[in-house]
């Protein structure tokens, strides 16, 4: 057992964070697989600092959390708002800017 | 060339000559219609006042045994190298071309007061006669080739204007136009010549170039000479450039009196005897100045033989004439004299036939076809008269002007004294004999044989005030000459420019010159009385005719060889362009623009506008570039 | 760091991670996997969890804390709200309209795990550990002073990020108000004054019946009673189904035991006999 296995499960969270961003049409599904991936980085971001034996590492994933709720909070205000108006939460409604 | 002085006394003033119908020609222009009432007045008199003018002048120039004098007004041009300043140069042989410039000027001025009395645009057609003279004067009495260069698009551009005087006629701008176009032809060929003298001498005046033009190799001097011959060509009408004349008969007939037949076509003549230092170091331009003449000559007489247009039979007239003239320059020290004599009594008679023939036309009701005159003599005395005394003259009748200077380059091209000398001598008795020729059917067919005059034709004689001049060029036509040759004689008057004449050894003595070409001319009268005088002159022309007169009648299908020679492939040329520009040019950038706009297009597609696209792609680029990574950092 | 330095990982946190991984590993497939959103929701929380004792094993008990009662407490509790106006039925279709897209997606995501998987543990293979007993460790343990070292870096080194984060939450705050704002055109608003008038120009002026809650149940989908014994349907509100419950018994009057108008007539003798006691009882 060593940090390794930590990072290489986080890379694995963050693949299947991509992959369901790339799957889901639900705005706030693809929502929460972003916040997966943005977890998988924290324990990346806790491991290296266990690593190196630096508290630096938790305070940037602390920020990393306050920046995610603000973007929570936006996106999930668009997500409102483009329901209200399209009835639809759907991302791929939202499909108006193309050629 | 005797040493140029100062310019003092009433010639320092000479510059007044320019500048009085330059201010004539201003104030018409500029006056706008507060001048129509006396601006004919004011036209007639600046030119009148200018040739009282340079009649002092020359009276001081004798004075001073013709020595030159050289009017320095201010710089022109100063930039690098280029130093020209503005200048005069008053010497015997301006002095001529002023005289006739002003004098005949004076009378066409006065003439053209009756003959445009009842024309809208008379105070404009001063303004641009006034223009000219002041032109062609700046022409002649400029002390260098840009000077003169000045002149002479100044010329170009008041015939322009004369030509089209008329405008609203398609024909009158077409010509206008025609004129112009192959003026610039021949202004092309100065212009290099001028490149060429500044290029490898520095300086432009005539002094400065006739000064060093020996210092330079033969082949440049023969490439100048040859360019200031094209130059010559163009304005005075020459082979190749002949055709635009008869066609600038469009304009008003004292325009053509004036322009077309005494002053600015012989500026051509006054080019190639002033650069006579230059072509007395270049045999060969010389030699090519013989055969221009000559053609010209031939070509001008031929076509004069098959018009009924009675301007343009004189317009032919005048081609050939100076054809004459540009023999006797090209003959050299020998023919200069002869050249200019015939140049001055050329400007009377062909004045006043012009003027005459404008009289015949006011008579009839604007008509130039002679097929609708006849019988005018009594009705129109003093224009049959006048006219009359012209013809004769030109025909070169005993003891009338023509008759001694026609000789004068007979004898200088028999002088010549071998088989070209022969050649260019039969030429010009041939040509005398075509004059005579159109020129006698020409009388008969105006003022002779049965009146043919369309309905409604009531021939009267022109007002004093057009007869009067005509009067004066008649007694000039008859006295000129024998005043020129014997009396005044111009080759003393010249000497401080052409030098002194050399003796020459006469090949044929003078008398049997004078006999052989008074009898040819006599042929050639006797010949127009049989084929026009002895019949009725049919009122249409016949369709019927033999090639030469039909080759004749299209003045030797100059006009076709241009078309197809120049006009033709210069259209091709263009067309061509424009196909290029339109298919190439403008193919290869709306072209670019079109595929760069469809393939944009098409890469546009590729904006679905599904954010899940655009995600797969940017995890596709995640997956390139950590492999890259991989393969850059463990390879 | 040397590799004396080096803390070797227990027994017991390996046990942890092969417990906790999996299940981790198994809420995120959940969730990407899962067609009901509020399913996707609660996978989710699963492996947050799971990342939180991570957290916590790894060191780091504050961000652990902060995972649980934060992300999994407060972040996903908003996502489920938003969810729930939304509608929780909007659920994906089977159907991928986007030609290719799941092919693709799955096999660049198995590409990419397998790179950067693959990367990192040839890179991490000797990964040291250093610990942080060394900086954190406290009277309570060796991460007891995990709090106190976080403040002591925030609030020194990180302290202009900090105040910027701050900037951050009170933009993104007034962001979310903003956007979901409706817009009105001035003077569309109604008043109570117009409110009240448009309602008393209708046939029904007064408020609608209100549930039968505590009068004759415990729940808010039984409707309330009419006069004449019949269900109220405007009782209910819109999207609750009505239940069915026992009807009131009927004629039991004020002296039936135990009933509260039984109470309030023992206390006041004056108040109306009206059964129920409600003013939304008329009929329509």
């Amino acid at each position: 057992m060593s940090l390794s296995y930590y990072l290489v499960f986080a890379a694995i969270l963050f693949t299947i964070g991509a992959v369901g961003v790339l799957v889901r049409r639900n705005a706030i599904v693809v929502f929460m697989c972003v916040e997966l991936m943005l977890n998988a980085v924290n324990l990346t971001l806790i491991t290296f600092a266990r690593s190196t034996g630096t508290v630096d590492g938790q305070i940037i994933a602390l920020f990393v959390m306050v920046v995610a709720a603000a973007e929570v909070v936006v996106g999930l205000a668009i997500i409102m708002s483009i329901y209200r108006t399209r009835r639809s939460a759907s991302i791929d409604d939202a499909n108006l800017l193309k050629y | 060339m005797s040493e140029t002085l100062p310019a003092d006394g009433l010639l320092g003033w000479s510059w007044l000559l320019i500048a009085l119908p330059l201010a004539g020609a201003a104030v018409l222009l500029l006056g706008g219609r507060r001048t129509d009432r006396w601006g004919h007045l004011l036209g007639a008199a600046t030119v009148a006042t200018a040739f009282v003018l340079a009649v002092l002048c020359t009276v001081q120039l004798a004075g001073q045994d013709g020595a030159p004098a050289d009017v320095e007004l201010f710089t022109f041009i100063a930039t690098g190298e280029l130093d020209v300043t503005a200048g005069l140069l008053f010497d015997p042989l301006s002095a001529v071309f002023a005289l006739l410039i002003t004098g005949v000027g004076s009378l066409i001025h006065v003439y053209s007061i009756g003959y445009m009395a009842h024309d809208p645009g008379r105070r404009r057609f001063f303004a641009y006669l006034n223009l000219f003279v002041a032109a062609m004067l700046l022409l002649v009495l400029g002390n260098s080739f840009v000077a003169l260069y000045v002149g002479w698009e100044g010329v170009g551009l008041a015939s322009y204007l004369l030509i089209a005087f008329w405008y609203t006629r398609p024909g009158a701008a077409t010509a206008a136009k025609k004129a112009f176009i192959m003026n610039r032809v021949g202004d092309v060929g100065l212009a290099l010549a001028i490149f060429i003298m500044f290029a490898q001498l520095g300086t432009t005046s005539y002094a400065g170039v006739f000064g060093t033009v020996g210092t330079l190799a033969g082949g440049t001097i023969t490439a100048i000479g040859l360019l200031l011959l094209l130059g010559a060509c163009g304005k005075s009408g020459q082979f190749p450039l002949q055709a635009w004349l008869p066609d600038a008969m469009e304009g008003p007939t004292p325009v053509s009196a004036l322009i077309h037949a005494a002053t600015m076509v012989t500026a051509g003549v006054y080019l190639i005897a002033r650069s006579a230092p230059i072509y007395d170091l270049t045999p060969t331009a010389r030699a090519v100045v013989l055969a221009v003449g000559a053609l010209t000559l031939l070509i001008g007489a031929i076509a004069g033989c098959a018009y009924d247009d009675i301007k343009k039979v004189l317009a032919y007239s005048t081609v050939s004439q100076i054809g004459y003239m540009f023999l006797a320059v090209g003959l050299g020290p020998a023919g200069y004299v002869a050249g200019l004599a015939h140049l001055l009594a050329h400007g009377f008679f062909k004045a006043g036939l012009f003027l005459g023939a404008g009289s015949v036309m006011h008579a009839m009701r604007d008509s130039v076809d002679m097929r609708r005159f006849g019988a005018l003599w009594n009705k129109l005395p003093i224009t049959f008269a006048t006219f009359g005394l012209g013809y004769l003259a030109l025909i070169g009748f005993p003891f009338l002007s023509g008759y001694f200077t026609k000789d004068a380059i007979i004898e200088a091209a028999l002088d010549r004294d071998d088989v070209w000398g022969w050649v260019l001598g039969g030429v010009a008795v041939l040509g005398a004999g075509l004059t005579a020729f159109y020129m006698t059917r020409l009388m008969l067919m105006t003022f002779f044989g049965r009146a043919r005059w369309e309905e409604g034709v009531h021939p009267h004689e022109a007002p004093p005030v057009m007869t009067a001049p005509m009067v004066v060029l008649a007694v000039g036509s008859v006295a000129s000459g024998a005043l020129l040759v014997s009396v005044f004689p111009l080759s003393g008057w010249l000497e401080p420019v052409f030098g002194e004449p050399a003796e020459a050894e006469h090949v044929v003595a003078p008398a049997v010159i004078g006999l052989v070409v008074t009898l040819v001319m006599l042929l050639g009268v006797l010949a127009a009385w049989l084929f026009v005088g002895r019949r009725e002159v049919p009122v249409a022309a016949p369709v019927r005719v033999s090639p030469v007169t039909r080759a004749a009648r299209n003045a030797l299908y100059a006009d076709a060889v241009n078309e197809s020679l120049f006009m033709r492939p210069g259209q091709w040329l263009t067309r061509a362009l424009v196909w290029v520009d339109n298919r190439g040019v403008d193919g290869a950038v709306n072209g670019l623009a079109a595929g760069l706009g469809g393939s944009s297009s098409r890469l546009g597609r590729a904006q679905t506008g599904f954010v899940r696209t655009y995600a797969l792609g940017m995890l596709g680029g995640a997956v390139v570039v950590a492999g890259a990574l991989l393969a850059v950092t463990s390879g | 760091m040397t590799p004396d330095a080096a803390v070797v990982i227990g027994t017991g946190e390996a046990v942890v991670f092969w417990i906790l991984g999996p299940l981790a590993l198994a809420g995120a497939l959940g969730m990407v996997l899962s067609r009901n959103a509020v399913h996707s929701a609660l996978w989710l929380v699963l492996t947050m969890l799971s990342l939180g004792v991570f957290y916590v094993v790894q060191s780091a008990p504050f961000l652990g804390a902060v995972q649980i009662i934060v992300y999994t407490g407060a972040i996903m509790i908003l996502f489920l709200f938003v969810l729930m106006l939304v509608g929780r039925d909007s659920s994906d279709s089977v159907v991928e309209t986007l030609r290719g897209q799941r092919v693709a997606a799955t096999l660049l995501g198995i590409g990419f795990a397998a790179l950067v998987g693959a990367g990192i543990a040839r890179a991490t293979q000797d990964l040291p550990v250093v610990g942080l007993a060394g900086v954190q460790a406290g009277p309570g343990g060796p991460d007891a002073g995990n709090v106190e070292a976080i403040a002591a870096l925030l609030y020194t080194r990180y302290l202009l990020a900090f105040e910027v984060t701050g900037a951050l939450l009170i933009v993104a705050a007034v962001g979310a108000l903003v956007f979901t704002q409706v817009e009105r055109a001035p003077g569309s608003r109604s008043g109570q004054k117009e409110l009240s008038r448009a309602r008393f120009l209708t046939d029904r002026p007064q408020t609608l019946p209100g549930p039968g809650v505590y009068a004759r149940a415990t729940s808010v989908a039984a409707p309330g009673m009419l006069p004449d014994g019949g269900i109220a349907e405007d009782s209910l509100a819109t999207g609750i189904e009505p239940q069915r419950v026992e009807p009131a018994p009927r004629g039991a009057g004020r002296h039936q035991l135990g009933s509260p108008d039984a109470a309030l007539g023992a206390l006041d003798p004056t108040v109306s006999d009206t059964p129920g006691g409600r003013e939304g009882g008329e009929h329509r």
